[in-house]
């Protein structure tokens, strides 16, 4: 019992960390039709600003965070206005291939610029961990899943709360529909990239100092996105999160009782369960279609 | 019809920039160094490839062999087996090399193991420690690093002293970890040591506290661990921040515990390892002249000294080459087959000379390098007292 709890514990902070990756995918697809491969390439922006501004350039740890947040915001702004605005009535095939020719290019940008050999950061935690009783996390752990389970929150609040988000909601419904009301679709789909962009770096941001900065984690990282995005229903920033548990649940429990070798497989054999059932996905919202 | 015209120009003048360094070549004396500098293996990679740079440096600057100088073509087998059987046929077929060193892991080497065989090239095996390297019959593989049967069996003699009751096993899920989990439970079973869980990781997996909550919960007062470096500082972080409480003792000799102390901090303390150098204590080691050496050259291209232990192989891999090369009297790659079995010189950890191993008739190459334990005890490395 007390195993199981611990392994409850992990899978929660893991699944806080994979929710947040899922959302900024689900967002960006959900509302501007894009299939972002460069996804997991934000993710280790991310890890990599931390490790510019607190490692290298010996800043405060929580200030690298927000830094690797805002440059994310803005690298994504880039990447829809460079690569994705010209392309806007293209198909869903070409911007695919855009994208995945980004992640070509920032993976092996970053392997340029900083080496193929991982770097760690430190940070202001205490090693010491936080022991309640026979459980036991890591302080840094915790900090990350408080971390993001508030950027969870303003995603949430963003989209439902604000005007912006409900202009976000009405493209989502019926992009023609929504710039007929007046709404800016280019600037809808700007924030769109951005937002999601961030919420990714913000993810290597937190993660980065818990494992390692290295050039190829964004694979893993999109690998796991999609996976947490087709669980949750594509568009669905509600399935995004619960499918983000799920995965780690899956990937935890899988691993501690039935076998690690296959950690990684648990998590797809409950997406194949999943599309057998219900192929849009567990949490697929309804959009109008034509 | 322009454009077609200016890639067929711009393709003729490549063509011609490649014979014209097919025709340099000829100058100096080529060794294909096989390693993976991107992917979980950079860190080891990228060491044992510096390693390698300081030996053709040390060769050139003794004015080289057979009159010629020495060349590495240093290529990056990323991590991934199918990449280093490429890379293997790119230095065989396209640069010409007559002997490769490489390709670090154990899967990385046996993926290239065929393309030696398919194009009579031998290779040089620095670090890789799965058994079956030099047991399936391969004519042109030659081993320094030791076989997890030999870490094991010089394990047995340590064993008695470390008071083991029962061991878990975490070992990366390929061919070097599960040998070693292999080799090291039949020693252990040997003693009398009981054997409980076999857990494994995945070689790129960077979370492995479903795997540590599990062993935590165990009866076991040790877990054996096979990985490299920067996932066992992961492990080790992760170990430390699920409060287990058991001995650690790592196998596998990349372990570069100067970087576990700086990375990993004080989840590193009172951890086992087995390491097949010892550059903290060089008068201890076999030949303390080049040793010494070694390590001063480390230290004046401003490498971390942590990356020594795993560094050192690429400079004996490449020492044990050109000695071949020497003693083929060419740089043909039947010859230096031929000659690396007369190979006969002190290393920097022991004798490197081949012992023939696996199927008769169809012997792979395999030296019996030394084998230390040492311990991590407050940031510090010491041959522990038992």
């Amino acid at each position: 019992m007390i195993e199981f709890l611990q392994h409850v514990i992990n899978a929660l902070i893991l699944g806080s960390t994979y929710a947040l990756l899922g959302i900024g995918l689900t967002l960006i697809f959900g509302i501007m039709r894009v299939v972002n491969f460069a996804h997991g390439e934000l993710y280790a922006f991310g890890a990599y600003c931390v490790y510019l501004v607190s490692v290298l350039m010996g800043l405060n740890f929580f200030f690298s965070i927000l830094v690797a947040i805002l440059a994310g915001c803005l690298l994504g702004a880039l990447i829809e206005v460079i690569l994705l605005r010209p392309m806007r009535n293209a198909d869903i095939d070409t911007t695919m291939l855009v994208m995945i020719g980004a992640m070509i290019v920032m993976q092996n940008g970053e392997q340029y610029i900083w080496g193929g050999v991982a770097k760690s950061v430190n940070t202001p935690f205490p090693e010491a961990p936080f022991v309640i009783g026979p459980f036991s996390v890591s302080s840094l752990s915790l900090f990350v899943f408080f971390a993001a389970l508030l950027l969870i929150g303003v995603a949430y609040f963003l989209i439902n709360r604000t005007k912006l988000g409900k202009a976000m909601r009405a493209t989502f419904q019926d992009r023609d529909t929504a710039s007929l009301m007046g709404i800016n679709i280019q600037r809808i789909y700007m924030a769109t990239f951005a937002i999601g962009s961030s919420l990714a770096a913000a993810a290597g941001a937190l993660l980065g100092p818990v494992y390692v900065v290295s050039p190829l984690m964004g694979n893993i990282a999109s690998l796991k996105a999609f996976a947490i995005v087709i669980l949750g229903g594509l568009g669905s920033i509600g399935g995004a999160t619960i499918g983000g548990f799920m995965l780690a649940f899956a990937e935890e429990i899988g691993a501690g009782y039935i076998s690690s070798g296959y950690r990684d497989a648990m998590g797809f054999l409950i997406i194949i369960a999943v599309l057998l059932v219900k192929p849009t996905g567990l949490f697929a919202r309804s959009e109008r279609i034509g | 019809m322009r454009k077609g015209r200016a890639i067929s120009t711009f393709a003729a003048a490549a063509l011609l920039s490649i014979g014209l360094a097919g025709q340099a070549s000829a100058q100096t004396i080529k060794i294909g160094v096989n390693e993976p500098l991107t992917g979980p293996f950079a860190a080891s990679g990228t060491y044992v490839v510096n390693g390698a740079k300081i030996a053709a440096d040390e060769i050139n600057a003794k004015g080289g062999l057979l009159g010629k100088k020495v060349e590495l073509v240093i290529e990056d087998n990323k991590s991934n087996p199918t990449e280093a059987a490429a890379v293997a046929e790119k230095l065989i077929t396209a640069d010409k090399v007559p002997v490769i060193m490489g390709a670090w892991g154990s899967s990385l080497t046996l993926a290239v193991m065929p393309k030696l065989l398919e194009y009579k090239v031998p290779m040089v095996v620095e670090t890789s420690s799965s058994g079956k390297i030099t047991t399936s019959g391969n004519t042109y593989i030659f081993r320094i690093s030791p076989p997890s049967a030999v870490e094991a069996a010089a394990f047995k003699d340590i064993l008695p002293k470390l008071h083991m009751k029962k061991v878990d096993f975490l070992v990366i899920n390929n061919d070097w970890g599960r040998g070693a989990a292999d080799d090291f439970g039949k020693v252990l079973k040997g003693e009398g040591i009981g054997v409980g869980l076999v857990e494994t990781m995945d070689q790129s997996a960077q979370d492995m506290s479903a795997q540590l909550s599990k062993i935590k919960g165990t009866d076991s007062d040790t877990i054996m661990v096979t990985t490299a470096v920067e996932q066992l500082t992961l492990l080790l972080k992760q170990a430390a921040a699920l409060g287990i409480k058991k001995r650690i003792v790592t196998t596998g000799g990349s372990q570069n515990p100067d970087q576990l102390i700086d990375q990993a901090g004080t989840a590193a303390n009172g951890t086992y390892h087995l390491t097949t150098f010892a550059p903290w204590y060089p008068d201890q080691t076999p030949d303390p002249t080049a040793t010494k050496y070694f390590l001063g050259e480390w230290k004046k291209r401003g490498f971390n000294f942590a990356g020594a232990t795993e560094s050192f192989r690429g400079y004996d891999g490449i020492r044990t080459i050109a000695k071949g090369i020497e003693k083929a009297g060419k740089a043909e790659p039947e010859a230096i087959t031929k000659a690396l079995w007369d190979v006969d010189f002190t290393g920097l950890n022991g004798k490197i000379k081949f012992q023939k191993q696996g199927p008769a008739g169809k012997e792979s190459g395999q030296s019996m390098p030394n084998v230390y334990l040492i311990q991590i005890d407050n940031g510090k490395v010491i041959l522990p007292k038992l």
